[in-house]
């Protein structure tokens, strides 16, 4: 059985027509999917033309995942591989929740960005390759050269080169080439995917009105970036003799598309939350900034403080002044707050913390995707520090997470980490869109007078929650410290009372668990192999698991949205499967690797906790590319691991 | 209710607060410690200004000084080594109604904290820091701290601190956004509850420093101090501290000192001679960073559901 989000076969053309026929009538192909890149030198607006090509074909109708392409140097030098800049759209007729594999095509405003993406094995046989024929002409040899056997090299490569005068066109509307090629470049995809340029003009108005309402001069920038547009739709016209369409999905709802970040600022204007406490990081920074444009029409606060001990500080500081703050950051940050993150757990003051995590450990891969922290979040603190840790798998999560984390967070009076990456951080997906509910947002704060003879952590020795009072409570007064304490925040050092304030502590995580349902089970309940991720990987592991059982292989699939505690029930899961493998984008030693044992094998983060937790042996699949994982690797890897199954037997 | 009106009843009169309202238990720091004094201060000041305990919080870090807050019966919040500053103004950022406090050490402050003091002078957020300066880390018990005078012999530097002690006067007037520097002594009384007092006055961020004897690791520190005042140099002026005459009778040198003058307050911060006591520097107009955490206060819930609204609608398909 195909399965309808393979790729289907990039069209032959035997004709390679490089001129354009005025007024000539495309064959027009119904596809169920498309993927997409457009890459540039870093400047040239790829990225931005692709986040807008997503918006459009989400509006369209699409399901639509996109993953950024982020130059490595922040200012690379143009015509290079590393300095490849620009997005990845995947869009379909069906939910889309990665990134697929191979791109079907390519636009590219250089051949040397094109390298970028073969070293990033983001192109195969067939992948039809847009280029700037500039280069053709250039003045300088060495680059004509240059470009020639690139092109050469292209052809022998499989691809489908297709080469457009870019820059030639643009110029006809701008001085300025590098900052409207994007637009043009926009407009030639709409014209390739039959997308309706209203939609696109819409989008193009809206993103220039925001960006030049400080230069003041909106009117004309947009009027030269929609007559772009325009051209390069009605060039693309002109141009293909094969067009797509890929009919929308029959939602039965509606829907939004956003990056993840925004996705955290909204869920937390929608949480009620009113600080958000931050120090710049990639790639969490976004976030803020989106907050920063808006929160303050709902009453927000935004602190940017001197760095990220500080801003937990401060939020700590505006939680136990009665407002559940939210701070942001990436795994360098999270290692900074660490200490005031077992305060929080110790005192138990409610706060919500958003780990966007990158490739580490410390600077490590800044704007790279990696599920690095997931032991640092669980186990970071000195201590016991038990704490709820809950990781978004979609757009969708990172918004609804962040209203969940802050009633928890308040309820069981502690910390709640919610991790997302880099991935789900600057890429585009769609989600219902949320309705708001008045129970989102949290209550005033509480002034009125604490009840007599009731301690500020009157332990419910059940669920080991309690209370808390607030500054301005008549009555409530009490000293919050992060020594060892007894119910009435006393500090006490005495055997007895620690071990009561640690189980305390503990149990709320307990009693939190036993109100969370088992995962359910993507696939059948019980087979050959499971396979169980955490994070970004859901939509990319659910996928090869549907190729393995459209082979049929009999694999399933389980993805964990709560680490701490975990859902119940796993154990009993993993008992109904051959073998369970957890799938990572973290480092973990290979079996065959040199000196490495089952014993002395070093785990992916995941099935460390799974192993300890469960006392199953699971196996893992991890790697670090610093990229999402594409659904064909996780593929390839599950079948040999259930061909190795197949030969035990 | 039953066509009864309530307009004659009397308001409950607001409560007096007496010194038991403020005061905790018993203090447990080590006989003759500096700190007893300002803990007596902090609680008449509370006294004479009636501050409602509920609506009063002391803030600390981590040291003997530190210890503060569990001593006094109003709100607490004893947190984390050198990080009592960042917490103090995220309790600052959305509550304008509270009385502020934080108590924090040389180590605390000027050490391991040393980032977020000089924000917090820069933010200037009202609150009053009372910086227990005794020249040692007295908590882990004698070592070097960064006021340690050059030569003074600890556990960490048993032959003697090899550089000379940094000055918190002279880094804080230094800061941008600096708006009110005093400093007392813990054996003066009445000078220590005027300058907490003025402190308590002004509109933005105190920061007090007070020299504190350590009867156990710098007994000698400013013993010289107290055995001959002629030492110190008593800052006065109509708009300085005003600790009456009896106090001022105490301290044999005066400087007139205007304490708008921040060049003024610079030359003495640096002077080789003569401690200054009293207020070096006060301007009520620096820009609050609390008047901008604040600005939203007054924001609705309605206006929460609309922004949300109509963000969601901008990303709806
Ligand atoms: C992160 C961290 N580092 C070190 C310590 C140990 N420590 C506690 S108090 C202190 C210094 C205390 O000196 P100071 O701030 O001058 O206060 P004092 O005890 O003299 O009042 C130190 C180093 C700690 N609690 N936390």
């Amino acid at each position: 059985m195909a399965n309808p989000l393979t790729p289907a076969q990039a069209p032959q053309t035997s004709e390679k027509t490089k001129q354009p026929k005025p007024g000539k009538t495309a064959r027009i192909h119904t596809v169920s999917q498309r993927i997409v890149e457009i890459v540039s030198d870093s400047g040239e607006g790829a990225q931005t033309a692709g986040q807008l090509f997503g918006s459009v074909c989400a509006k369209a109708g699409n399901g639509v995942w996109t993953v950024e392409i982020i130059p490595a140097e922040i200012e690379p030098p143009s015509r290079s591989r590393a300095g490849a800049s620009g997005n990845r759209i995947r869009f379909s007729s069906q939910k889309t929740r990665n990134m697929g594999d191979k791109a079907d095509v390519v636009v590219a405003f250089n051949d040397q960005v094109v390298y970028g993406r073969i070293d990033d094995e983001a192109m195969g046989p067939g992948t039809i390759l847009i280029i700037d024929r500039k280069w053709r002409n250039h003045a300088d040899e060495n680059i004509r050269k240059a470009y020639i056997e690139s092109l050469e090299d292209f052809e022998k490569r499989g691809y489908d080169v297709r080469e457009v005068p870019i820059e030639a066109e643009t110029l006809r509307f701008t001085e300025n080439p590098q900052r409207g090629k994007n637009m043009w470049a926009l407009g030639l995809l709409c014209a390739l995917f039959s997308r309706d340029i209203e939609h696109a003009r819409t989008q193009v108005r809206a993103k220039f009105k925001r960006k030049a309402k400080v230069k003041g001069r909106a009117d004309a920038i947009i009027e030269t970036n929609l007559k772009l547009l325009d051209s390069g739709y009605e060039f693309g016209l002109d141009f293909f003799d094969e067009r797509y369409e890929i009919p929308a999905v029959p939602w039965k709802e509606p829907r939004v598309v956003m990056d993840g970040n925004a996705a955290i600022a909204l869920g937390t204007v929608a949480a009620g939350i009113e600080v958000c406490s931050m120090y710049p990081i990639t790639p969490a920074t976004s976030a803020t900034h989106y907050l920063a444009a808006m929160f303050h029409k709902a009453g927000g606060f935004i602190h940017q403080a001197e760095d990220e001990i500080a801003a937990i500080g401060f939020a700590i500081g505006a939680s136990y002044a009665g407002k559940t703050p939210i701070t942001i950051t990436s795994g360098p940050g999270i290692a900074l707050k660490t200490e005031f993150i077992g305060l929080a757990v110790m005192a138990e003051i409610p706060l919500v913390i958003v780990d966007v995590q990158r490739g580490g450990p410390a600077t490590g891969l800044p704007t790279k995707v990696e599920q690095g922290d997931l032991l640092a979040a669980l186990y970071g603190q000195p201590g016991d520090a038990p704490k709820v840790v809950m990781a978004a798998s979609s757009i969708g999560e990172c918004f609804h997470f962040v209203i969940t984390a802050r009633k928890i967070a308040e309820s069981l009076r502690m910390p709640v980490i919610v991790l997302t990456d880099a991935n789900l951080a600057t890429g585009q997906s769609d989600f219902p869109l949320p309705q708001f509910d008045e129970d989102w947002l949290s209550p005033p704060i509480d002034q009125s007078p604490w009840e007599e003879g009731v301690s500020p952590y009157a332990w419910d020795p059940e669920t080991g929650v309690s209370r808390r009072p607030i500054p301005g409570q008549p009555g409530g007064m009490h000293v919050l410290t992060g020594l060892a304490h007894d119910e009435n925040s006393r500090v006490a050092y005495e055997s007895k009372i620690n071990q009561q304030g640690m189980r305390m502590r503990s149990r709320k995580v307990a009693a939190f668990a036993s109100t969370l349902k088992p995962p359910k089970i993507y696939g059948d309940e019980e087979g050959d192999l499971l396979v169980v991720g955490w994070g970004a990987t859901r939509g990319t592991i659910e996928e090869a698991v549907d190729r393995l059982r459209a082979d049929d292989e009999k694999a399933s699939a389980v993805h964990l949205r709560f680490l701490s505690p975990m859902e119940p029930g796993l154990k009993d899961i993993f008992s109904r499967f051959k073998k369970v493998i957890t799938v990572e984008v973290n480092y973990s030693d290979d079996l065959d690797d040199p000196f490495i044992n089952e014993e002395n094998r070093r785990y992916g983060q995941l099935a460390r906790l799974l192993r300890s937790q469960t006392l199953v042996d699971i196996d893992c699949w991890t790697r670090v590319p610093g990229k999402p994982l594409a659904p064909g690797l996780v593929e390839e890897a599950l079948r040999k691991k259930l061909a190795v199954m197949k030969g035990e037997e | 209710m039953y066509g009864l009106k309530l307009d004659w009843m009397e308001t409950p009169e607001a409560p007096y607060y007496t010194l038991e309202d403020y005061t905790g238990p018993e203090a447990r720091w080590c006989p003759g410690c500096g700190d007893f004094a300002v803990l007596t201060a902090a609680q008449r000041l509370c006294r004479d200004e009636q501050l409602a305990p509920e609506k009063t919080v002391f803030v600390s870090g981590i040291g003997c000084s530190s210890r503060f807050p569990h001593y006094m019966k109003t709100y607490g919040f004893h947190g984390l080594h050198g990080r009592a500053l960042p917490v103090a103004c995220g309790i600052r950022a959305r509550r304008p109604d509270l009385n502020i406090f934080v108590a924090t050490g040389d180590g605390d402050c000027c050490s391991i904290g040393s980032a977020h003091w000089i924000h917090a002078v820069r933010y200037n957020m009202r609150m009053v820091v009372m910086m227990f300066d005794n020249n040692v880390y007295g908590l882990t018990k004698n070592q070097t701290s960064p006021t340690s005078p050059e030569g003074l012999r600890t556990y960490t530097h048993p032959r003697g601190a090899p550089i000379e002690g940094m000055d918190p006067l002279q880094v804080s007037l230094a800061v941008r956004g600096v708006s009110f520097i005093a400093q007392t002594v813990d054996f003066n009384p009445q000078h220590l509850l005027a300058t907490l007092t003025a402190a308590y006055h002004h509109p933005g961020f105190a920061f007090v420093r007070i020299l504190q004897r350590c009867p156990h690791y710098t007994p000698r520190a400013f013993a010289p101090l107290q055995e001959n005042p002629s030492m110190m140099s008593l800052l006065v002026h109509p708009d300085g501290i005003d600790g009456g005459e009896s106090m001022t009778r105490l301290f044999p040198n005066r400087i007139e000192h205007d304490p708008s003058d921040l060049r003024g307050a610079r030359v003495i911060a640096e002077a080789e001679q003569g401690i200054p006591v009293g207020l070096l520097y006060k301007n009520d107009s620096v820009p609050r960073y609390d008047h901008a955490s604040a600005s939203g206060l007054s924001a609705t819930r309605e206006d929460r559901v609309k922004l949300l609204e109509q963000q969601l609608d901008w990303f709806r398909i």
